[in-house]
């Protein structure tokens, strides 16, 4: 099976550490890893503010980067739901639907098709605030949310559980969103910087050393809002737990 | 225990409360700045926090109480199919309705908006001589702008609801729809009744308040010459209709003056009374987390010596059903659990929004009104989806808000630079040169420029934030050429770039 890995604009360019975790925590499976050049975004910021005809072109560059492989595997969930939700614009080809269907989030990657049982390299001794970024629990169903009745489950506790030496703090508005919501973090500053702040605050409060996420656009938010109060919280992305990061 | 008696704890001098923030509207024909007005808002600190506390609480026991029923998610199911059922067949359950109320002795009639409804019921009033109206909450009439109309021709309504008389009596709207002054702090409520009311200015306690007003809008109730309520629900099999409230202002609206109106959105339709065990179930644990409201009425027809009118209203719903997209925005039974849960609405107060209805609700539903001077709000959401999760009836909220920015963007209502913004990014995030280029720009940028360059009035990022760092060791890109393609040697894909 050969895997597409799509490394998402902003990870790219800010956290290449994320993208690394993501590329050796596949290779340690013994994953078919490619990572395509031409690779650029999934479009999300244009069709995120109504703007699909504004992102039909970056759609199809997808396409076209990564229509060969069987699988495509990316270490952010709000752009796996654009992917396999919202890649709309352009015309639905086979070619179009392949990538749509067979686009992975790595969490739902490693528990539903690798069925990872456990990381012995990995150990992380620390108290770790998880966040639950909206589109990894609500659109992509890494778990259940707080407001449905049924039964609890949670996909990236599961696996952060089997990490060695990690202690996880659950916090008082479990999964309230952060703020961040792409570009409302500009069009509406305020109440997305006061909405990552009380996150912030939520995990503090509880005991949390790390706050911990499936997305890195979150904790980009969020960490852009600790820094400017001085809050001595960390954030780290799954991929680097799960890969052995330490701290 | 007398509820007047003032809470000597209550009383005790403070320092100078915090003034109330309050947004200003926006003007005919301009967009509503919901960013603006929530701005606003949370630069009144204690206010924006007690409101994201309180309102938060109404979700938090929402979910404590449909977690107690295990077929919860059943029966929202159930709900949004009879509805989905009903708004198919609506124009036979309209006539049904019609029929059997007018069997039951109700006056029927039809309105085709806001203006229309006013002045139907404005001309039963003066058929009736009426010149002093009670009335209960009805986030229809607030649509039609009825108090205001009548205000225009000497009517005085009052309002029976404790919060939406908090409301009237400070000439706001309510800012949210089923706890109209949730953005009031009680200081602020004791300021408003000491100056409209005549009460202890400095006496803040909620019962010695709730008294105040209760001893000055009792008289009014007994003389009002009509009463007034909206419904909740309207049983096409029956004819009647249903009221559903916490404080028994609705039942004394309609049952003391002789003449009862009511007005009904078309969308409230339900076919049987047993659907009630349905949505009776469903409408106070979602809205506050309680079991049931205090008082479920049924009205079937006028009480002896008395008249009954209902007004069935369109105002824009015959429209919404057409829209294929949107239509299921009309199975909303108005219970404000979308409103709860939306950390947006929490954030920002509902008066932000500009607009008859607040919050996630609002921003699919404004925007069928006016979609220029609503155009901003289906922005005002991070699409996080905890709105349709807790929606009763299951609406796709989030993925309507989400369906209206692109109706908005393709009918030329984003702004001019937002478009063209997003038109440059699409471009160069369309080609690979264009795109790495970008990213070494940003990255250079943040690395070498100085403070005041990258935190000004341009960069709403950096209003509250620190900008990401640019990583010592170039992009993943840089990473995998240099560990990866030189390894083996042997990648599928050439480095160009």
């Amino acid at each position: 099976m050969q895997i597409g890995l799509f490394v998402p604009c902003f990870i790219d360019a800010f956290y290449p550490g994320v993208g690394i975790a993501t590329l050796e925590l596949l290779e340690r499976f013994d994953c078919n890893v490619d990572y395509p050049f031409d690779q650029t975004c999934c479009g999300q910021p244009m069709v995120n503010s109504g703007c699909h005809d504004e992102a039909r072109a970056t759609e199809a560059l997808f396409v076209k980067n990564f229509a060969k492989y069987d699988l495509i595997v990316a270490p952010s969930g709000s752009c796996v739901h654009q992917i396999r939700d919202n890649l709309t614009a352009v015309e639905q080809t086979p070619e179009v639907k392949h990538v749509r269907e067979n686009t992975l989030e790595l969490v739902e990657f490693l528990h539903d098709v690798l069925k990872v049982d456990a990381f012995p390299w990995a150990r992380f001794e620390h108290r770790v605030g998880y966040h639950d970024s909206c589109n990894t629990l609500r659109n992509l169903g890494h778990g259940k949310p707080s407001e449905l009745h049924g039964e609890y489950f949670s996909k990236p506790r599961a696996l952060l559980e089997k990490v060695a030496g990690i202690e996880l703090v659950s916090i008082d508005r479990p999964d309230e969103c952060c703020g961040f919501g792409g570009t409302f973090s500009v069009t509406e500053p305020e109440v997305s910087t006061q909405m990552g702040q009380d996150k912030i605050a939520d995990h503090g409060r509880n005991g949390a050393e790390y706050i911990v996420s499936a997305d890195s656009s979150c904790l980009m938010h969020q960490s852009g809002c600790a820094a400017r109060i001085g809050a001595p919280i960390r954030f780290k992305h799954i991929a680097e737990i799960l890969n052995g990061a330490s701290q | 225990m007398n509820g007047n008696e003032p809470n000597p704890a209550a009383t005790m001098k403070r320092a100078t409360p915090e003034p109330q923030p309050r947004p200003a509207k926006a003007a005919d024909g301009k967009r509503v700045d919901h960013a603006r007005s929530a701005k606003q808002f949370l630069n009144a600190p204690e206010h924006a926090k007690s409101h994201d506390t309180r309102v938060w609480a109404m979700r938090s026991k929402r979910d404590k109480q449909a977690h107690t029923i295990e077929e919860w998610e059943e029966l929202r199911q159930l709900a949004s199919d009879i509805k989905t059922h009903t708004l198919t067949n609506l124009d036979t359950y309209l006539e049904q309705f019609e029929a059997n109320a007018k069997a039951n002795g109700i006056h029927v009639h039809w309105a085709k908006d806001g203006a229309e409804h006013n002045r139907i019921i404005h001309e039963i009033f003066n058929d009736h001589g009426v010149k002093s109206v009670i009335k209960a909450k009805s986030m229809l009439m607030e649509e039609c702008g009825f108090r205001h109309y009548m205000d225009g021709v000497g009517i005085e309504i009052v309002e029976t609801d404790l919060g939406e008389r908090i409301q009237q009596l400070d000439g706001e709207d309510p800012s949210h729809i089923v706890v109209p002054p949730v953005h009031k702090m009680r200081s602020d409520v004791a300021r408003l009744f000491a100056d409209k009311l005549g009460s202890d200015p400095e006496n803040d306690d909620a019962h010695y308040l709730a008294g105040a007003q209760r001893d000055a809008t009792r008289p009014l109730i007994l003389d009002a010459d009509a009463g007034m309520t909206g419904a909740n629900f309207a049983v096409a099999e029956t004819g009647g209709f249903v009221v559903c409230t916490n404080e028994g202002n609705a039942d004394l609206s309609a049952n003391v003056p002789n003449l009862h109106v009511a007005s009904i959105g078309i969308e409230k339709l339900v076919p049987r009374v047993e659907d009630m065990g349905v949505f009776i179930r469903l409408l106070s644990r979602s809205a506050l987390g309680s079991p049931i409201t205090q008082y479920t009425s049924h009205f079937r027809g006028p009480k002896q010596g008395g008249e009954m009118h209902v007004v069935l209203v369109d105002n824009g719903r015959s429209k919404r059903l057409g829209m294929e997209k949107f239509w299921s925005s009309l199975k909303c039974i108005r219970c404000g659990a979308c409103m709860n849960t939306c950390p947006v609405y929490r954030r920002s107060g509902g008066l932000s929004y500009g607009a008859t209805y607040a919050g996630p609700l609002g921003l699919i539903l404004n925007p069928t009104f006016d979609a220029h001077r609503y155009s901003n709000l289906p922005f005002a959401s991070t699409l996080n989806g905890s709105c349709t999760n807790v929606c009763p009836v299951k609406i796709n909220i989030h993925e309507q808000i989400f369906g209206w920015r692109q109706v908005l963007a393709e009918n030329g209502h984003l702004p001019w630079t937002k478009k063209t913004g997003l038109a440059a990014a699409g471009k160069v995030l369309a080609s690979p040169k264009g795109y790495r280029a970008a990213i070494k720009a940003t990255n250079s940028a943040l690395k070498h420029l100085p403070r005041w360059a990258i935190y000004n009035r341009m960069n709403a990022w950096g209003e509250g934030r620190e900008m990401p760092s640019p990583p010592d060791n170039g992009t993943f890109h840089d990473w995998y050429k240099r560990h990866r393609l030189n390894r083996d040697g042997a990648s599928r894909n050439t480095p160009e770039n």
